[in-house]
Formats: structure tokens, sequence, C-alpha cells
């Protein structure tokens, strides 16, 4: 089956690791991920400057791995991202911010990728909805 | 045949960025002429009373963003009758049409109904 999942919280949620557990399970499963899909507060999930104490899980940094390992396609929400300061270095030069902090995997692009990834999947999983 | 989504819609408009970004979804969608609806339940209804004074807040008023959906496209626009009657709303005074008020059986056949589901 082809999935697309959609994640809105952040990386401290308890939906950001139960998100993560599905996408691997989906995979670990013989299943396709055709987007994973960061809007909302989701975007915080990948921002590379989550700093996670050592003794406890780092949810970014494992989403990370998990994307690049498995070469999926991981589009952060533009809008949703420049609201919430996830900026990659093209966005933070065109506002004028100080720093980057979403790099490699991540795509920063519109609301159009998650329709598309909407028509391509059978299903779309949604993770930290109200 | 394009895949049909819903749009459910439970927040209310000046809780969060939530009405906004479910919003946002729907016009987008419209924009590549998507088989979409969007149906408002829980606190999500309260984005359907007219007056609204957002600048008090010193926030965006969306509605004439909600009431903008149907020139994009989106006209099938529905509202939970359970929601609006426990928070003392009437069917008859809402700033947003077309709008088709249903009963929780119909809310069932209407999430069966659409391909896939989005819940903000």
């Amino acid at each position: 089956m082809k999935f697309a999942i959609a994640l809105y919280s952040p990386a401290h949620a308890p939906s950001s690791r139960r998100a993560l557990l599905f996408a691997q399970a989906a995979l670990a499963g013989g299943h396709e991920i055709v987007r994973l899909f960061f809007y909302q507060d989701g975007v915080h999930s990948v921002s590379s400057n989550v700093v996670t104490p050592q003794d406890e899980l780092d949810v970014p940094a494992q989403w990370r791995d998990f994307v690049t390992h498995h070469q999926l396609d991981g589009v952060v929400c533009i809008a949703a991202g420049l609201r919430r300061g996830v900026l990659n270095t093209q966005e933070a030069e065109r506002y004028s911010r100080p720093a980057a902090n979403l790099a490699e995997p991540w795509d920063l692009s519109g609301l159009g990728q998650l329709h598309d990834a909407v028509q391509a999947a059978d299903r779309l999983i949604c993770f930290g909805g109200p | 045949m394009p895949r049909s989504l819903l749009i459910i819609s439970r927040q209310s408009p000046w809780s969060g960025p939530s009405a906004r970004e479910a919003l946002d979804i729907a016009l987008a969608g419209g924009a590549f002429d998507l088989p979409l609806g969007m149906l408002f339940m829980d606190d999500g209804v309260l984005q359907l009373m007219p007056s609204q004074r957002a600048s008090a807040l010193q926030q965006k008023d969306i509605t004439a963003n909600l009431q903008a959906l149907s020139m994009f496209g989106v006209d099938d626009l529905f509202a939970c009758h359970t929601s609006l009657a426990e928070r003392g709303l009437s069917p008859t005074e809402l700033s947003v049409e077309p709008l088709q008020v249903l009963r929780d059986q119909d809310i069932a056949a209407l999430i069966d109904r659409y391909d896939q589901v989005i819940t903000i």
C-alpha cells in the first residue's frame, strides 16, 4: 500500500514519535511512503536546532536518519515553517534572518505537495491533530 | 479520477493558526481543481459566526477567506449540527454559504464518501 504521512506536532510530542514508528513499520511491512509532509507545529520536528538531552530520544535526528537512509521525500510546509521560524538557507537569506535551521534531507515547499501526496497515496495518515 | 479529500476543521478561529492552516489546505487544493469538502465541527463551527471582531484580538479575520471558498471551487461545505447546538449557534445565522448542516449519522456517511480525510 502507498502511504502519505502528515505530521502536525513538534519533536517533543508523543505523536511525532508515533509517526516515526508508524513510518518505520510501514516500510518494514513492505509498504511504500510516497511523501512525509510536515505541517503546523510538525515543522519543529525536523528543525536542526533542536537539542535533545543525552538520555532522551533525539527525534529530529531519527527523522533525518530515517528519511536519508530510505531516500524518502520529506517536505516541510514553507508557510508553516516561515511562521514558526523553521528556515532553510535560502529563506533565511531572503528574509534577512541570522541563521537557517533546516538542511538536508528536507525540502521546504508548498501545500500543493500535500495535495499531490494525497493524490498519489492509497491512504493519508495524519499524526498530531486535535 | 482524482482522489477526494475532506478537510475537517475543529479549532476555534482565534485559538491559534489552526483555523487559518486548515483553510489554507482547502484554498491550495481549490487552486488545483481537486474534489474537496470542508467540514466544520467542534470549536471549528465558531469560525462560521458572523460579526467577529478579529482586530480586537489583533488578529486577521478569516471570514472573508472562508466566504471565498466557493469562488475557489470548494462548494462542499458542511457544519456539524451537534457542535452548533452545543455552542448555542443557530444554523441560520452563519456567515458562510453554501453550507449544509449535518446530523451525526450523516457526518459518518460524509466521511465514508471521501477517499482521504485530514483533520486539523
